[in-house]
């Protein structure tokens, strides 16, 4: 009971930071999910496990200095909200290429353009395809309870670490800004600087560094044979993720006969029409991928050879995650539909099971 | 027990920081919650809403069409939200300032003069304990003992001198509710 706290998404992203040990966070605020740097400034860890908080000038700042702390070992991370993002994607290809792990969450927001404060999950492409430039991969984390924004911020840095690769946390607008009691985990020291010497052996760690070799972190190489190396031994690491880091949770799918596709905050909504579905005998059921990319297409697949009749995407856009689930279920005539509201508005429970209803009608599930 | 509630009214007469006493008396007593806000430029001297979901089982959405109780405390908000209380919901409104009253046949409807007792009583900031205490009149969801657990909780040390304000506006509240006519 005593450790059991009511907190918003933002604020336990910020103690998550400082308890997982993390050593910097460069940020710069933008609604909604500016309470992630004020909790840190209010929290003062610089005081206490040592973690540098600051606010740079601006988000192509506070990305830079991601990979400034990360070219040293260090576990830093940065959040920031869609239009930040953008501006943060060419140092997220940057990362990617150099090979450096780091934590950027984008807590996303209605676009394009300067688009809306309110919450939106039409980041998808931008963040699950790539968003900068080249060819290159992250995993993403969605969590979609105040929960999940307290354990993917440690699971995060560890993918990070694993793969030395940028590791992205998608979350929204309502996952930041909603309360739900929270366990916090347990304060973890810092690396001491003797552990990232060891456990970093790539890392640029200055003057004084025992090691004979120097280490340059870069992601350019002019020649282009070693650019395609490099790029073969990226996408191994990217084939590596896709075999063992899928991660999803699936809600009465073994007999379901339609099965709704949502992650963060419509993954909640899509779990009350399950119940309001089942309440009135109809077989539905929910497939929330947990990770974006690597993508969960084998629950799909499975769903698929089970089966069923159709598919549903709920998202907060106009329907990105959905070729994802056309590709993974592979059959042209299998009905796969979209349905969302876009622009900030958050569609009602209801509105969702309006709309798996009318598939279901069409596609002769429902009489 | 399931309830979902909505707490409306206007931005600064305490409605998210109402929604985050019930929802913090509500992890006191062991139940599963979610306090949702509307956030926003219509935040700015307009209106302030918040969802608040009390359970005893996990909760799937947090995000509601309908409510099995509505507290509006301004006159857009009654207008914006009595017909997104569920068929026999309750609604809880302060008649202060409200020219249209409601006007559903099929919800029990409880009055609160909470803005008169706050002037009354010289503390404006206990505005929302009135209101609150009426709600737990109405629906004892969660203990008095909780209400002021979570006060302990959702206020800043410094604040806690004013734990005792709140519980007796609180208990006034309870006594002042009324059924409308």
């Amino acid at each position: 009971m005593e450790d059991i706290k009511l907190m918003k998404g933002n604020e336990v992203l910020a103690y998550a930071a400082i308890r997982c040990g993390a050593d910097g966070y460069f940020g710069y605020p933008i609604t909604p999910q500016s309470e992630v740097l004020e909790t840190l400034t209010e929290l003062r860890p610089w005081e206490t496990t040592g973690m540098v908080v600051l606010q740079a000038e601006s988000e192509v700042a506070s990305i830079n200095m991601v990979y400034g702390g990360a070219s040293a070992g260090k576990r830093v991370m940065t959040s920031t909200s869609s239009p930040g993002l953008s501006l943060m994607c060419e140092g997220l290809s940057y990362l990617a290429g150099a090979e450096l792990p780091c934590v950027v969450i984008d807590v996303s927001r209605g676009g394009p353009g300067l688009g809306t404060i309110q919450a939106s999950q039409a980041d998808y492409f931008q963040v699950v395809k790539g968003g900068g430039h080249g060819d290159y991969r992250t995993p993403v984390l969605a969590p979609n309870s105040v929960q999940e924004m307290n354990d993917f911020v440690e699971l995060a840095f560890d993918l990070a670490f694993k793969y030395l690769n940028p590791v992205v946390i998608l979350a929204d607008g309502v996952i930041g800004q909603m309360m739900e009691k929270v366990k916090l985990s347990p304060q973890k020291p810092r690396r001491t600087e003797a552990q990232i010497r060891k456990e970093c052996p790539w890392a640029a760690l200055g003057k004084g560094s025992e090691r004979k070799a120097r280490n340059i972190v870069t992601s350019c190489y002019i020649d282009p044979e070693t650019m395609e190396r490099h790029n073969r031994k990226l996408q191994e690491k990217y084939d590596r993720m896709e075999r063992d880091e899928v991660r999803c949770e699936e809600i009465e799918t073994a007999d379901a006969e339609y099965i709704l596709v949502a992650y963060g905050v419509s993954s909640r909504i899509c779990a009350k029409v399950v119940e309001d579905a089942r309440s009135e005998g109809l077989r539905v059921g929910l497939i929330r991928p947990i990770t974006l990319f690597p993508f969960p297409a084998g629950a799909i697949r499975r769903a698929v050879e089970r089966g069923v009749r159709g598919f549903l995407s709920v998202e907060l856009s106009m329907g990105q995650m959905i070729e994802d689930v056309r590709s993974a279920a592979g059959d042209a005539r299998l009905p796969v539909r979209h349905f969302g509201r876009t622009g900030g508005i958050i569609h009602s429970p209801r509105e969702v099971y309006d709309a798996l209803k009318r598939l279901m009608t069409e596609t002769g599930g429902l009489q | 027990m399931k309830e979902e509630i909505i707490i409306a009214g206007f931005g600064g007469q305490g409605v998210l920081s109402m929604g985050k006493i019930l929802a913090y008396s509500g992890v006191m007593q062991g139940q599963e919650v979610s306090w949702i806000p509307s956030y926003g430029p219509e935040m700015r001297g307009g209106t302030a809403n918040v969802t608040v979901i009390l359970s005893d089982r996990k909760i799937s959405s947090p995000v509601l069409q309908e409510f099995d109780t509505g507290i509006v405390l301004n006159q857009q908000s009654l207008d914006k939200f009595e017909e997104s209380v569920k068929p026999g919901g309750t609604l809880l409104y302060d008649p202060n300032g409200i020219t249209r009253p409601p006007h559903r046949q099929d919800l029990a409807v409880y009055t609160i003069d909470a803005a008169v007792e706050a002037a009354r009583s010289g503390n404006a900031k206990v505005f929302n304990m009135f209101v609150l205490g009426a709600f737990l009149q109405i629906k004892p969801l969660v203990t008095i003992e909780n209400v002021i657990e979570g006060l302990r909780h959702s206020l800043p040390e410094r604040a806690h001198k004013m734990i005792p304000a709140n519980e007796a506006a609180l208990r006034r509240g309870m006594e002042l509710v009324k059924r409308a006519e």
